[in-house]
C-alpha cells in the first residue's frame, strides 16, 4: 500500500513537472511576461534589400521580393509595382517582367494586361526580413529528396 | 474728375512747403521699410505649413497622406513642409506662384474641392499640374535639397544606383519622372494614360471603327 502511494505520488510529481516544463518551452511572442504586463516589443527586423534574386524552393513558388517596397501604392488608382514590372516598363526599369501566368484568366485565357487575379502583388510576393525564425524550419527541397531516395536505393541494391 | 487729377499732379510736382527734405527722405525710407517688410512678412506667413493646412481641403486630404511618407517621418527627423516642394524659393518665381495661387483662393471661396469626393474627382488634374511644373523646371524643388553632386550612389541599393546612373546623371530624366506619388497618393493612372496620349487613342479608335 505504502509503495503504491509513493509510486502514484512520483508519477503525479513527474506529470506536473513535465507540464510546467512544457509550458515554459512553448514559443510565444510574449515570452514569460505575466498576463497583466506588456511584453517588451521586439526590435523590428530590417527588410532584406540586396537586389539579388533569391532561390525558389519549388518551381511554383512566387519569387521573393529582393528589394524594399515601402510606400509602394497598390490600389484602385495605381499599382506601383507595375510601373517597373509591366511589359512596357521593363526596358527602362530593367526589372524582370511579370510572367505570362500573370496575364491568364481563370479559364487559362491570356488577357491583354495583368489579370485582376494577379493585381494585388503582395498576396503572393513578399519581402524577407532579417528576423530569426521563432520555430526551426525543416523544409527540404525536391533535389534533396531525390538525392535521399537515390542514396536509399543505392544502399539497398 | 479731370480737375482732381490735375490738382493731385500739381501737388506731387510742387516742392514741399511744410516738410523738410530730411523729414521727407527719412519718412520715405521708414515707410519703405515698413511696407516692404510688412509685405514680405505677410508673404512668409502664407508660406508656412500652418497656413496651408489651415483649410480642411489641404489638412484632410493631402496633408494626412504626407504624414506616413518619408518626407514627414524618417530616421533623422528632417522634413519637408508644403512650401518646400510647392513654392519656388527664388523671389521672382515665388511671386509668380503666389499670383497663380489667387486661383486657389477662388477655389476655396467657391468650394471647388470642399468634399472628399470633389477632391478625388479633381485629383488627377491637380496632380498633373504639379507634375508638369516639376518636369518643366527640372525638378527644382526636389533639387533644393537633393543634389546629384552630393548623391553617393555606392550607399544606395543596386537597383537605385543603376537607375540614377542611367537616367539622373545623364539628364535623360528628372526626379519627378520616376518619383511620382512619393509624398501623396497617386490619382487614377488608368485615366491618366488615356489622357496622356490622345492622338494614339484617336488613331486607335479610328482604326477599330473601320
Ligand atoms: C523601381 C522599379 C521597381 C518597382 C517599383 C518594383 N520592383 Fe520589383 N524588381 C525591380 C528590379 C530592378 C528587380 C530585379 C532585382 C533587383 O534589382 O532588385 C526586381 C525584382 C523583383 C522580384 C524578383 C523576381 C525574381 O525573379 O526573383 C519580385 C518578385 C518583385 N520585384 C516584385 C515586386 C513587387 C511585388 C513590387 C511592388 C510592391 C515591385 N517589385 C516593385 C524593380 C522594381
Ligand atoms: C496569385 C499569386 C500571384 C500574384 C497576385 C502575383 N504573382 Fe508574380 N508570380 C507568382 C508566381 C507563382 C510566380 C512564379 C511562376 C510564374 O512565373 O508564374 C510569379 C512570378 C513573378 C515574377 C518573376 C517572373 C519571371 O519570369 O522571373 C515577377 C517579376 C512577378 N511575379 C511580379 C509580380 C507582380 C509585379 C505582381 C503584381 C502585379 C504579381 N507578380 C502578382 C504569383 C503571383
Amino acid at each position: 500500500m505504502k509503495r503504491q502511494t509513493a509510486l502514484i505520488a512520483a508519477i503525479l510529481a513527474a506529470a506536473i513537472g513535465g507540464a510546467a516544463l512544457a509550458q515554459q518551452s512553448v514559443a510565444t511572442l510574449r515570452g514569460g511576461t505575466p498576463l497583466a504586463d506588456n511584453a517588451d516589443p521586439m526590435v523590428i527586423p530590417k527588410v532584406v534589400n540586396t537586389d539579388l534574386r533569391q532561390v525558389r524552393n519549388y518551381p511554383e513558388q512566387p519569387p521573393l521580393i529582393p528589394h524594399k517596397i515601402d510606400g509602394y501604392q497598390i490600389d484602385l488608382n495605381a499599382n506601383k509595382c507595375l510601373t517597373c514590372h509591366s511589359r512596357e516598363a521593363i526596358e527602362i526599369s530593367q526589372a524582370p517582367m511579370v510572367s505570362i501566368t500573370h496575364f491568364m484568366s481563370r479559364d487559362n485565357q491570356f488577357l491583354a494586361s495583368v489579370t485582376p487575379r494577379r493585381y494585388f502583388c503582395n498576396q503572393c510576393h513578399v519581402v524577407q526580413t532579417e528576423a530569426r525564425p521563432l520555430v526551426e524550419n525543416g523544409f527540404v527541397d525536391i533535389d534533396s529528396v531525390l538525392e535521399y531516395v537515390k542514396n536509399q536505393q543505392g544502399g539497398s541494391d | 474728375m479731370l480737375g482732381f487729377l490735375r490738382r493731385t499732379w500739381g501737388a506731387v510736382r510742387r516742392p514741399s512747403v511744410h516738410y523738410s527734405l530730411g523729414f521727407l527722405t527719412m519718412g520715405g525710407f521708414v515707410m519703405g521699410v515698413v511696407f516692404w517688410g510688412g509685405f514680405n512678412t505677410a508673404l512668409e506667413l502664407t508660406n508656412t505649413e500652418t497656413f496651408c493646412t489651415g483649410c480642411h481641403e489641404m489638412r484632410d486630404n493631402v496633408f494626412v497622406e504626407l504624414q506616413p511618407t518619408i518626407h514627414y517621418t524618417n530616421r533623422s527627423g528632417v522634413r519637408a513642409t508644403c512650401p518646400d516642394c510647392h513654392v519656388p524659393h527664388e523671389w521672382t518665381n515665388k511671386i509668380a506662384r503666389k499670383m497663380q495661387a489667387s486661383k486657389e483662393v477662388w477655389g476655396k471661396i467657391f468650394g471647388t474641392i470642399n468634399t472628399r469626393e470633389k477632391f478625388l474627382e479633381k485629383r488627377l488634374e491637380l496632380a498633373q499640374h504639379e507634375w508638369a511644373r516639376l518636369e518643366a523646371n527640372d525638378s527644382l524643388e526636389c533639387r533644393n535639397c537633393h543634389s546629384a553632386e552630393s548623391m553617393d550612389i555606392t550607399r544606395q541599393s543596386t537597383r537605385a544606383a543603376e537607375a540614377h546612373e542611367r537616367f539622373l546623371f545623364t539628364g535623360e530624366k528628372t526626379c519627378i519622372s520616376c518619383h511620382k506619388g512619393i509624398a501623396h497618393q497617386l490619382p487614377d493612372l488608368g485615366q491618366a494614360s488615356l489622357m496622356a496620349a490622345p492622338e494614339a487613342v484617336a488613331e486607335l479608335s479610328g482604326y477599330l471603327d473601320q
